[in-house]
């Protein structure tokens, strides 16, 4: 059903329903807006997307206003701009005028409404906000002065995550945003996943700086400084050089983290390929042991910190395989030593994600042994960004390389680990073996692709099938956890990631991406596994010398030492 | 949990989130302010997270989330005390005390409320020390009156 509107003396045309704002967007037209997000409801709080409407006495929020028949709006009347200006005006009278600074700056969406609306002068000044910054989280840093209180963390935080963090507190002047009790972030459930940094418009929200402890340990001559990357990082930091996305630049990076000087630079997916085969064996025995319940991933460090506040019933239905970040490193410190002849304790071991939870769980206790952690300090992508250009590198000049042996070297089913699904995919390509049988052809299960929130998928081998579900947005957990709760969840193997379509979309990501550019990112990791050779786990011929000459086998007891983890109950304020 | 908490709780019916105030109201009126442990324990009840209880309750004058003091002070900012300079009464109070309305100083001695109108607003502008009004009082005022709860606690 379509109606007829008059915009700006042109007749268009808009689907009956939808809101002012959605109907100019598919006619071209671009309302500036601070609080509208794409699928969540609207809550008219920012007021910059305000229209005049013929026959209403004051200006309308066309982001929640639905369109009605031959209903005459002025999107860019004389009136509506100063109100806009205004707004942006009263944003920056109390702002802390300190851009050049701040971590957004270049990417801040106030800045750029400001530079929009020809913001020049200094119209308002008012007192400027005056919070303590909260540095006490591992992974997210909080400025409540540059927070406009648009509430885009806050209903991130409630309506994706299900985690309900982050809320108003107070009223009017005193307004501020903070967790419950207005307690530090670390006292407080927040999980890490970062995503309330994906869509705070200013530098409110920013996670925390390990650059300078990188940059040391590269000037330590007594380091041997080591380096790996996720797959989602090889399909994403080409954003940030300004080329298209879903580019797959890991050859590039490759080369330009030698040239800063990386002693070693590896690849995480090596470790998936690893969890693969750990997680394959476990879901074997457990299918053997016929443990009712399904198995749960832990590759997501986030949705592990939700699982130790908030489902402690379940902790021991979490698979105990660290995370691939975690599992190499933990390889780094034990195993690459022999190898290399690095002295343990001489090795500073970086790891690059697309997650800001994996700066929380590198710090986590169970991921130190004999007072050497496995990762001493994760980087974003956007923080591996700043670290090129830092070094002057010239992206564009440099030719690829391939990353070093041995842990450098991997299947494609391990890049998938990037997509939400891709882990289960790469599971099921691995468990015929695991189970005995002969390798499958891996073929493209085409259920476990695309964002949506949750996928299935059945394998059968044999007599056995395994059931899968693939969670991805952490509030779409919450009722299959019921169901699990309940003893009616017939699933073998639940992939959980907090983020809406996996560490693509992870919350240390560039800036900006739309669900286009998430779509792309995935297409990029899937084509890969396209075009490669080496596309099972088990056929990395690297992990089988890794069992062969260290750990012995899947789940031996030296595996279980050094890639397994456990869990803890978390007490904190729910 | 708490027992005595738990008997409000009982009073209403478990996951109606329409009751979240009255409970609020009944917890502060029984305890004096909402604690964590309270916020928690209404939570788990009503099914609602203790952070979105917060926000809520920060949000109303009526809730504290400090013990009173032994000296509650309520200081009216209405209109009529409001013309007659209340928020300078509120500045001098707050830099004597070394507290803001909804804190208590540290040896529990004095808490600070600011409330809408106490119904006195031809003695503008007043402030009440627990049952007592001080009225038509002015900052430097503020010093001895102090002093006398302080001193009186003394002897």
């Amino acid at each position: 059903m379509f109606v007829k509107i008059e915009v700006n003396n042109k007749l268009i045309k808009a689907r009956k329903g939808e809101t002012i704002m959605s109907a100019l967007e598919s006619n071209g037209i671009m309302i500036p807006s601070i609080c509208a997000m794409k699928d969540f409801t609207p809550t008219g709080a920012c007021r910059m997307c305000v229209v005049e409407i013929e026959g209403k006495q004051g200006l309308v929020p066309s982001c929640s206003e639905p369109v009605n028949e031959w209903m005459k709006i002025k999107t860019h009347s004389p009136r509506v701009i100063r109100s806009r200006k205004t707004i942006v005006e009263l944003l920056l009278s109390n702002h802390p005028d300190d851009c050049l600074y701040c971590d957004r700056n270049g990417s801040c969406e106030l800045q750029g409404l400001a530079e929009d609306l020809n913001v020049r002068e200094r119209r308002i000044v008012g007192k400027k906000n005056k919070y303590k910054l909260d540095h006490s989280s591992p992974a997210i840093v909080r400025d409540p002065a540059k927070c406009i209180l648009c509430g885009r963390c806050v209903r991130m935080c409630d309506e994706r995550l299900a985690v309900f963090t982050l809320d108003f507190i107070n009223r009017g002047n005193s307004t501020i945003i903070g967790t419950a009790c207005n307690k530090d972030l670390n006292f407080s459930n927040c999980i890490s996943c970062g995503q309330c940094i994906m869509v705070c418009p200013t530098g409110a929200l920013f996670e925390k700086d390990c650059l300078p402890e990188v940059e040391d340990a590269l000037h330590n001559s007594d380091k041997n400084v080591i380096i790996q990357y996720d797959p989602s990082v090889g399909v994403a930091l080409a954003e940030e050089f300004g080329l298209k996305p879903g580019k797959d630049i890991s050859g590039l990076i490759h080369a330009a983290l030698r040239k800063i000087g990386f002693d070693k630079v590896f690849d995480t997916s090596f470790a998936a390929d690893l969890v693969t085969t750990e997680l394959s064996h476990q879901l074997v025995a457990r299918k053997k042991q016929k443990v009712k319940k399904p198995l749960l991933s832990s590759c997501c460090p986030a949705w592990i910190k939700f699982a130790e506040q908030s489902c402690t019933d379940i902790l021991s239905d979490i698979s105990s395989c660290k995370s691939p970040q975690q599992m190499l490193g933990a390889v780094i410190k034990t195993v690459y030593p022999g190898i290399s002849g690095f002295d343990p304790g001489s090795i500073f071991s970086v790891a690059v994600t697309p997650c800001t939870a994996k700066k929380f769980e590198a710090q986590r206790e169970e991921m130190t042994k004999k007072g050497l952690s496995d990762i001493d300090a994760v980087l974003t992508t956007r923080q591996l960004a700043r670290l090129i250009k830092l070094y002057g590198i010239d992206m564009s000049q440099v030719e690829p390389e391939i990353a070093d042996e041995p842990y450098g070297v991997r299947s494609s089913s391990g890049k998938l680990f990037g997509c939400a699904g891709g882990m289960t995919e790469s599971v099921m390509r691995t468990l015929p073996w695991a189970a005995g049988g002969k390798d499958p052809e891996p073929s493209r299960i085409a259920e476990l692709r695309g964002i949506k929130g949750k996928k299935e998928a059945v394998l059968k081998i044999g007599k056995t099938s395994y059931k899968f579900a693939v969670i991805s947005g952490l509030a779409n957990a919450l009722p299959v956890l019921e169901t699990i709760r309940a003893g009616t969840c017939d699933y073998d193997f639940i992939e959980i990631m907090a983020c809406a379509g996996g560490c693509i979309n992870g919350g240390g990501q560039p800036i900006g991406a739309d669900e286009n550019v998430v779509k792309a990112r995935m297409k990029a990791l899937y084509g890969l596994d396209e075009k490669e050779i080496i596309r099972l786990a088990q056929k990395n011929p690297k992990i089988c010398e890794l069992y062969d000459d260290f750990l012995g086998g899947p789940l031996s007891e030296k595996s279980r030492d050094v890639l397994h983890t456990t869990y803890s109950v978390r007490k904190v304020l729910l | 949990m708490d027992e005595r908490t738990s008997a409000i709780l009982a009073k209403y019916p478990r996951g109606h989130r329409d009751c979240l105030i009255p409970i609020l109201q009944d917890i502060q009126e029984f305890f004096g302010y909402l604690s964590e442990a309270s916020l928690v324990e209404v939570g788990r009840y009503l099914d609602l997270p203790a952070g979105k209880i917060f926000g809520l309750a920060t949000f109303y004058n009526q809730f504290r989330f400090e013990p009173a003091g032994r000296y509650h002070i309520r200081l009216c900012h209405g209109t009529s005390c409001h013309v007659s300079e209340s928020a300078r009464i509120i500045r001098e109070l707050e830099k004597i005390l070394g507290i803001r309305p909804g804190q208590t100083s540290r040896d529990g001695m004095f808490s600070m409320e600011l409330v809408a109108c106490m119904g006195a607003c031809h003695l503008a502008p007043l402030i009440q020390v627990n049952e007592v009004h001080h009225t038509s009082i002015k900052p430097e005022d503020l010093k001895d009156i102090i002093d006398s709860y302080i001193h009186g606690e003394e002897e």
